[in-house]
């Protein structure tokens, strides 16, 4: 019994160790790639812009909207029983544009150009071709992950704002077209709950989002083992660690975007668009 | 296609006899084995040197460690004098710039086609204005025997030999004054292998270059080399034997009496690594 406690906690140890030392390396590898006086030229970020954005914007469009879609569905039973179908408007639209819009413009982009980069990445780490690109004396981090890097970065927060637009707008056509809920009851609702600070926290958390999936993806495609195999499972692996990171760097910032609103205006609750 | 040299064409004395590459006691060794042990080397200016030995020996890691993608565990690895480990990311790169590299699969970028991919070192430099790099970039694609046609072309459109081809322009197209060969030949056909041995033959005559060769095929040795070193895998050495079980020319190669070398330039597998294997069968049979 105290063998196999003993082979536990040094089993438990070690992983531990694996994982602090796999965190140091992704931090390393961070600060590599982001930090450089050279930025990439146009010809090498548009494409990529192109795969990121305007590739993402049919699956996050059709996500978003359903998003808000079932919302309407979920929400409406309750909120009719208690006469207060008149705010479901409310409810979803602070739904989406404050937590779903921005964690799921971020999932399908990781699912979509997180795997695509991480599986990339690792073929041509598997077919020597980020060797060849030191041998032509080119830096593969700034080259390969400095790109990626900043057209997710700058392009989450447009994909988000589709998502957002898309959700609302989906909540919207199901509440008033299937509900039949007054239009103008709907809307009034609605822009009396969601302040300029909700929006622009819905904005903000999409940055640390865009760089968690590419650095997270672009991380575990250079560092892909031999194969068909190592490339599957860096795209796996990419994918899992952007999904768990999204969710928990969404706490986070939500946590102290919070106390930051409470520290900067105490006990007062921004309405710049609600009713004055 | 490249012109035929005559044997008497190849074997030209460097013109410079200064080592460019200095290897000195060079250990590297991976997190479960060991790959290389107390390696000293010294390549002379325009030498074609050719590295054989069996799968496994180090042959790849040595080319790495030549153009400092890898670093010894132990000891130096030189180029004109400067130390890799000693040179800042910058310096490293500049340095790297004069060496070109043709990789076992070509290694050409998938996502670009074959002008983008010849193109790239020059472009990644500024060396030269578009206009130059395209003269540069169709001078160096003819010198491998290729169309201008494939310019366009995606590299998985190309079969092996042409990828091998591009693969050369490309890192002639820096005008380096090493250039490595990892296992040129691998996996061609007798004429397309024959091509590619022309074609290290003629850029050596064209540019002023040092080669090395990392091959297991007999013919380019014979063909191509100047020298000749063999490499044997650690885990059947003892701990007092030589990595390098010889170091000559292609003449003493094939003159050469340890039964380990001239089994390698026959051919033959009857080495104690088969003999382990069929000792090991002999046993499971007994058993059994």
């Amino acid at each position: 019994m105290a063998k196999a406690l003993k082979y536990s906690a040094q089993s438990i140890w070690r992983k531990l160790n694996l994982a602090m030392e796999e965190f140091g390396d992704f931090a390393y590898f961070s600060f590599q790639s982001v930090i450089t006086r050279s930025m990439p030229s146009a010809s090498l970020m548009l494409p990529i812009c192109y795969r990121v954005g305007v590739q993402s914007v049919a699956v996050v469009s059709i996500t978003g909207m359903f998003i808000g879609m079932v919302l309407a569905v979920q929400a409406y039973s309750q909120f009719q029983a208690l006469g207060l179908a008149t705010q479901l408007g409310h409810i979803i639209n602070v739904s989406v544009v404050k937590e779903l819009g921005p964690v799921l413009a971020a999932v399908m982009l990781a699912g979509r150009v997180g795997g695509a980069m991480a599986a990339e990445i690792a073929t041509m780490k598997v077919t020597e071709q980020i060797e060849a690109l030191r041998c032509l004396g080119v830096n593969p981090l700034h080259y390969l992950v400095l790109p990626r890097f900043l057209a997710c970065v700058l392009l989450i927060p447009a994909l988000t704002t589709l998502a957002n637009f898309m959700g609302v707008f989906g909540g919207s056509m199901v509440c008033t077209h299937i509900y039949s809920i007054d239009p103008y009851h709907y809307w009034q609702n609605s822009k009396g709950h969601i302040s300029l600070y909700d929006v622009i926290t819905g904005l903000i958390k999409p940055l640390f989002f865009g760089a968690a999936i590419s650095l997270i993806s672009c991380h575990r495609g250079m560092n892909a083992r031999a194969g068909a195999e190592g490339v599957g499972r860096a795209a796996t692996s990419a994918f899992v660690l952007s999904f768990v990171s999204i969710l928990a760097l969404d706490f986070f910032i939500a946590l102290f975007l919070n106390e930051l609103h409470t520290y900067i205006w105490p006990g007062h609750v921004a309405k710049a668009f609600g009713p004055k | 296609m490249p012109r035929l040299l005559d044997p008497s064409e190849v074997l030209f004395k460097p013109m410079n006899p200064a080592a460019i590459l200095e290897l000195e006691n060079v250990c590297v060794g991976f997190t479960q084995h060991d790959v290389l042990r107390n390696i000293n080397l010294n390549i002379p200016k325009g030498q074609t040197l050719a590295v054989i030995g069996e799968s496994g020996c180090g042959k790849t890691v040595l080319l790495k460690l030549i153009i400092g993608l890898l670093f010894p565990n132990l000891g130096s690895v030189r180029f004109d004098g400067r130390d890799w480990s000693k040179l800042n990311s910058t310096e490293t790169n500049k340095q790297r710039l004069r060496l070109g590299f043709l990789f076992q699969g070509a290694a050409l970028f998938d996502s670009l086609n074959i002008f983008d991919n010849v193109a790239f070192g020059l472009r990644s430099h500024q060396r030269g204005t578009e206009q130059e790099i395209e003269q540069i970039v169709k001078r160096r694609v003819a010198e491998v025997g290729l169309r201008e046609n494939v310019l366009g072309k995606k590299p998985a459109e190309l079969s092996g030999g042409m990828k091998k081809r591009i693969g050369l322009a490309r890192a002639l197209a820096l005008n380096p004054e090493v250039m490595l060969y990892d296992e040129p030949t691998t996996g061609l056909d007798p004429i397309m292998t024959d091509v590619i041995n022309e074609l290290i033959l003629q850029t050596r005559r064209n540019n002023p270059v040092t080669s090395i060769i990392v091959t297991h095929e007999m013919r380019t040795v014979e063909k191509c080399a100047d020298r000749v070193v063999m490499f044997y895998p650690l885990a059947r050495l003892t701990p007092d034997e030589p990595q390098i079980l010889f170091d000559g020319t292609v003449q003493e190669l094939h003159a050469c009496q340890d039964s380990r070398v001239s089994h390698f330039v026959r051919g033959e597998s009857k080495d104690h690594h088969t003999d382990e294997i069929a000792a090991a069968d002999s046993e499971e049979d007994g058993e059994s």
